[in-house]
């Protein structure tokens, strides 16, 4: 959405504080696949995909690559101890039973209750919601990574959603190049302000109500 | 042991108008030989179930763009602009489903189920014109079983009798694909003897698999092989 690199990289290493021990994490397309790269390797993390792999690792050095063996985007990847592979159909049931604990996806609009919506831009962009809507859904915890505006400026965090939904209520966590966001009981609340940015200019660029609620950076 | 070794010039199966399921994801685990086998034929109104639509040049994708597809039932079509276009123009008529229903579809399918029960998409467009059933308490969508009139997966090793596995995350929808068939042609990579295979690790059985035949191998680039390449 127009960010910078140095952004991107700031908000995936700002969604990876919120990756714990041993937690079994989606990451998806986009500046969360970022978020890979900022998680300690002494959190025992599992990280899943969509396609069939439990304990996925890092990219390949160059040369290195198997065309059989990728993450959901179709990129190669490495698998780490531990790692195992199965068909699509485990690969969610998985989700489904509740053992999914973190996915980080990214979005088009969100609201202040936590209605996601990334799949679909009727009449202009119909790629197909993918696996999102399981993810979304099913996961324990939804952290959002986007651009707080569009290109033009425009918020992207709303009162309502007017695309179609991917999920209703589903994130617990905005993080944007502006602020981290946490959702609560339908309430979204402010919990830090990115640096470079005002609470102002925070407040000016969000639709949707924002409590403020600040806290110390990472402790959230 | 029975043996389904084929070769695909042999087979007289295909026909306008049928509906086939193909294995794979983003074209990763899909079978290339096959496919341009059913692109050469001619064949054309297909009904596609797959994962996804591919890229233009991969796999199922393939099948897009030389408009052989006029029924599409994936979860994602996002890889492959001319699936987009096609749609947008009304060439091509498209079903979503959220991907793990829709695997789930297939497995129920091939697992001889009328369908199954789910949750995923309440709350969402994805309900729209579903049937709901409650069951302990808790609402569900009915999600019809899907099988097609031709399954056509890749795999790594197979036996005559049509024992398989897979390598790696090029596994992913093939096994339950393969299930899912009224017919199903197995495209291997390498065709080992009788025996060879060892019980416990054979992830696909051969009674789902009608035809085995051999692979040319991948025949096109991989997206990130191209931007390599610049």
């Amino acid at each position: 959405m127009g960010m910078g690199a140095e952004t991107r990289r700031l908000i995936a290493k700002r969604a990876a504080q919120e990756v714990t021990y041993g937690m079994m994490v989606n990451l998806g397309i986009g500046i969360p696949t970022l978020v890979a790269d900022f998680i300690p390797p002494a959190l025992d993390v599992m990280l899943h995909t969509e396609n069939g792999i439990l304990g996925m690792g890092g990219s390949p050095a160059p040369g290195k690559e198997d065309g059989n063996l990728s993450n959901a985007g179709g990129y190669p990847v490495t698998i780490n101890t531990g790692a195992s592979f199965f068909d699509s159909a485990e690969a969610f049931g998985m989700v489904r039973r509740g053992h999914l604990d973190l996915t980080i996806l990214g979005a088009l609009e969100v609201n202040g209750r936590g209605d996601i919506a990334n799949w679909i831009v009727p009449g202009k962009r119909v790629p197909g919601m993918g696996g999102a809507i399981d993810l979304a859904q099913k996961a324990k915890k939804v952290i959002v990574l986007m651009s707080h505006t569009t290109k033009e400026g425009i918020p992207k965090i709303l009162k309502e959603c007017s695309l179609p939904l991917t999920v209703k209520e589903g994130a617990h966590m905005i993080i944007t190049e502006r602020a981290v966001m946490r959702i609560k009981n339908g309430e979204l609340f402010l919990i830090e302000v990115m640096p470079g940015f005002s609470i102002e200019d925070v407040i000016d660029s969000t639709e949707a109500k924002l409590n403020i609620e600040l806290v110390g950076r990472g402790t959230s | 042991m029975r043996s389904k070794k084929s070769r695909l010039s042999n087979l007289d199966i295909l026909y306008d108008g049928m509906t086939i399921m193909c294995g794979g994801f983003g074209g990763v685990g899909s079978p290339p030989t096959t496919i341009d086998w059913i692109i050469d034929s001619g064949v054309t109104n297909l009904t596609l179930i797959c994962n996804d639509a591919g890229f233009p040049w991969i796999g199922p994708g393939k099948l897009v763009t030389e408009k052989r597809i006029s029924k599409l039932i994936a979860s994602h079509i996002g890889s492959n602009p001319e699936a987009g276009k096609q749609m947008h123009n009304g060439e091509l008529e498209v079903q979503f489903f959220p991907q793990g229903t829709l695997a789930e579809k297939i497995r129920a399918g091939g697992m001889g189920l009328g369908g199954i029960l789910v949750d995923v998409g309440l709350g969402t467009s994805v309900e729209e014109g579903k049937e709901k059933v409650v069951v302990n308490g808790k609402e569900y969508m009915i999600e019809p079983a899907l099988t097609a009139d031709l399954s056509i997966i890749a795999c790594k090793q197979a036996d005559p009798y049509g024992n398989l596995i897979y390598d790696q995350s090029a596994r992913n929808t093939n096994p339950l694909v393969a299930a899912a068939g009224d017919i199903t042609i197995a495209e291997t990579v390498e065709l080992v003897e009788a025996g060879a295979l060892n019980p416990e690790e054979i992830i696909t059985q051969g009674v789902f698999v009608d035809y085995v035949i051999e692979s040319k191998g991948v025949d096109w680039k991989w997206v990130w092989e191209l931007k390599r390449e610049g």
